[in-house]
């Protein structure tokens, strides 16, 4: 700031002075920007388009074949369709999946994106943090599940995995899909978080130092109440990423279209247990996988898409209140 | 429409210094409202034969260097309970970082380091635990920085100790409503302390931040500019509020204004690039300065 204020800047040589524009519309334009005019035009549009084809079709096809029943009745092995059950299961298995991904990732980022803005030395440690999540969050999330897999076929995680009876363990579980689903959400909350932080005026932090106060009292009781909305709305955008996942479900869930508890103890064996969700639903039901169902995986597409464009819905309406709250600024 | 015009105005946290006021010559009093002060309380006025209280800080020597630039060089000046010390100077003269270094708010900037004694009460600031050294003196900053809870609950944070089981409500009530009385904030708040404390105007907010600094009885308040970001009227109040408290604590309070340092101050330093050049009381500082830099200054000649 002081380097910027001590030099003023030299006089400017007089701008060469143009002819003004009479009217600035498209007619006075040249060809190149009345075509790039066009083309964003164009790609605006299309974007528009493909969106409602989407929407469109789904709807169509989903509404179609979509009856309460099938929202409500399990998958059943069949042959024909009409023996083939519903959709409970996996609707229950991306919930489950979903809260596990999102009720491991949000400490964990969170924590980490308080550490990097508030503390952030060594600077040479805040920078590997960084460039370790950026990593996370690059990559391919087929690559995240064999990862997942080989981990989690150890030993070491047979109590948290589907198991044989002989003791092999394929370390397919609710568990161990949460647990790789959770990196898929984590640098999206850490990111939200970061930006929350860091946007919140230095003046915040002195007050209360100066009142005495710890950093870690400062953190908890005035800087981390002001990001909420900022997590919560990273906390979406994961949301919307895990429930969309199919490759983690397909390599790490099972390939069970029930959820398939493991073991006896309640609710644990659930969590150890396999499962589908509706993207493996899908997949398994389109003509691409075994089931050759189209209409239910229409069905459940349509399912999935609205539940993915309500959570969208939720992240804009998170938005666009946090641009209305006061920081204090 | 230009790509200018997405340029906002800089934030005016980042600006050390905001333009200040023509300096007078004689006294110049603002036009201010009055205060509805009680029956029988004695106008505000600067006691001129002032007998300053005991010495409650001490700097010997004070260096403050950012990196490698040196911003305070050898500062050595008493700080005495019940009076009002102004630091003047042009932009950039270590006013604010001398302020800071009072409270050891400076370590919170990575490249700062000090050299030279700071005593509270002849005992060296690091010897003191940092949490209740800055319970003791007490900073009052230039934007006002409520925090964005409750009135109540602005009050009730700076009164919590840490590692204490954390009193209730009952307990807090009469300490948070006595320095509410005390920065002059209660009556006009109509007994709601639960509202919002961002909903408070400008000068409203300062005053919360006062009675927040305050709230734990300190020895000394440092006030950084505390009305630069007000209007006149606020500004006026505020004044009062400095005139009044100067009774229980020592004041330090750095400003650009020199009209302000004149009304509010018994005792003015002059600081140049870092250097103490003059220190002395308001009316030898403003009508007779030793110092040519001095006399420039108050003057208006440069600044």
């Amino acid at each position: 700031m002081a380097t910027q204020l001590t030099r003023a800047p030299a006089v400017l040589a007089p701008a060469p002075q143009r002819p003004r524009p009479r009217g600035d519309t498209v007619g006075n334009w040249r060809w190149s920007q009345r075509l790039a005019f066009g083309a964003c035009w164009a790609a605006g549009i299309a974007l528009c388009v493909v969106a409602i084809a989407i929407v469109g079709y789904m709807a169509v096809r989903g509404l179609q074949y979509l009856r309460p029943d099938i929202l409500f009745s399990r998958p059943e092995p069949g042959l024909a369709q009409s023996e083939t059950g519903g959709i409970l299961d996996p609707i229950l298995g991306t919930i489950l999946l979903t809260l596990i991904g999102i009720v491991i990732a949000t400490p964990i980022a969170v924590a980490t994106a308080v550490w990097l803005v508030e503390y952030g030395r060594p600077a040479a440690l805040a920078r590997l943090v960084e460039s370790g999540i950026e990593v996370v969050a690059g990559t391919p999330d087929i690559v995240l599940a064999i990862f997942g897999l080989a981990v989690f076929q150890l030993h070491l995680f047979a109590p948290i995995s589907f198991t044989a009876s002989g003791g092999g363990v394929f370390g397919r579980s609710f568990i161990a899909a949460g647990a790789m689903m959770s990196l898929i959400a984590l640098p999206l909350v850490f990111a939200a978080t970061r930006e929350g932080l860091a946007s919140l005026p230095a003046r915040l932090r002195e007050g209360s130092w100066a009142l005495g106060k710890t950093k870690i009292c400062t953190i908890r009781t005035v800087l981390l109440p002001q990001v909420r909305r900022n997590i919560a709305t990273g906390v979406a955008l994961g949301t919307g990423r895990i429930v969309g996942d199919t490759a983690i479900v397909v390599v790490l869930l099972g390939a069970s279209l029930r959820i398939d508890p493991q073991g006896n103890v309640p609710g644990l064996s659930v969590l150890r247990g396999t499962g589908s969700t509706l993207t493996s639903y899908v997949y398994a039901n389109s003509p691409a996988g075994e089931g050759n169902a189209p209409q239910k995986a229409y069905a459940a597409a349509f399912v999935l898409l609205v539940i993915v464009l309500l959570i969208n819905g939720a992240v804009d309406l998170l938005g666009r209140r946090s641009s209305h709250v006061e920081l204090g600024v | 429409m230009s790509m200018y015009d997405e340029v906002g105005p800089a934030d005016p946290f980042l600006e050390d210094d905001v333009p200040s006021l023509p300096p007078p010559r004689r006294r110049v009093r603002v036009d201010r409202t009055p205060l509805p002060v009680e029956p029988g309380a004695a106008p505000f006025a600067r006691v001129r034969d002032r007998s300053s209280g005991p010495e409650r800080m001490r700097l010997e020597g004070l260096t403050v260097n950012y990196a490698e630039a040196r911003v305070v060089k050898g500062v050595s000046l008493s700080i005495h309970q019940g009076e009002v010390l102004a630091l003047i100077g042009p932009s950039g003269c270590g006013k604010t970082t001398l302020l800071r270094t009072l409270n050891r708010l400076t370590e919170a900037t990575a490249t700062a380091s000090r050299g030279g004694r700071v005593l509270l009460d002849d005992q060296e600031v690091e010897q003191i635990e940092v949490t209740a050294l800055r319970r003791r003196v007490a900073m009052v900053f230039q934007q006002p920085n409520p925090f964005p809870m409750s009135i109540f609950d602005n009050i009730a944070y700076a009164i919590r100790v840490q590692n204490r089981k954390r009193p209730g409500r009952r307990e807090l009530e009469p300490a948070v409503v006595d320095a509410l009385r005390r920065a002059g904030l209660y009556d006009e708040l109509g007994g709601d302390l639960d509202r919002p404390a961002l909903r408070l105007s400008g000068g409203q907010q300062q005053r919360l931040c006062i009675a927040r600094a305050i709230a734990t009885r300190p020895e000394v308040l440092l006030m950084d500019e505390p009305c630069s970001a007000l209007d006149p009227k606020s500004t006026a109040v505020i004044e009062e509020l400095i005139g009044e408290l100067r009774r229980e604590l020592a004041v330090v309070i750095v400003t650009h204004n020199l009209a302000q340092a004149h009304r509010v101050a018994d005792r003015v330093a002059f600081m140049y690039l870092g250097d103490l050049v003059e220190l002395g009381d308001v009316d030898q500082v403003f009508e007779a300065p030793q110092a040519q830099r001095t006399r420039d200054y108050v003057a208006g000649a440069f600044g």
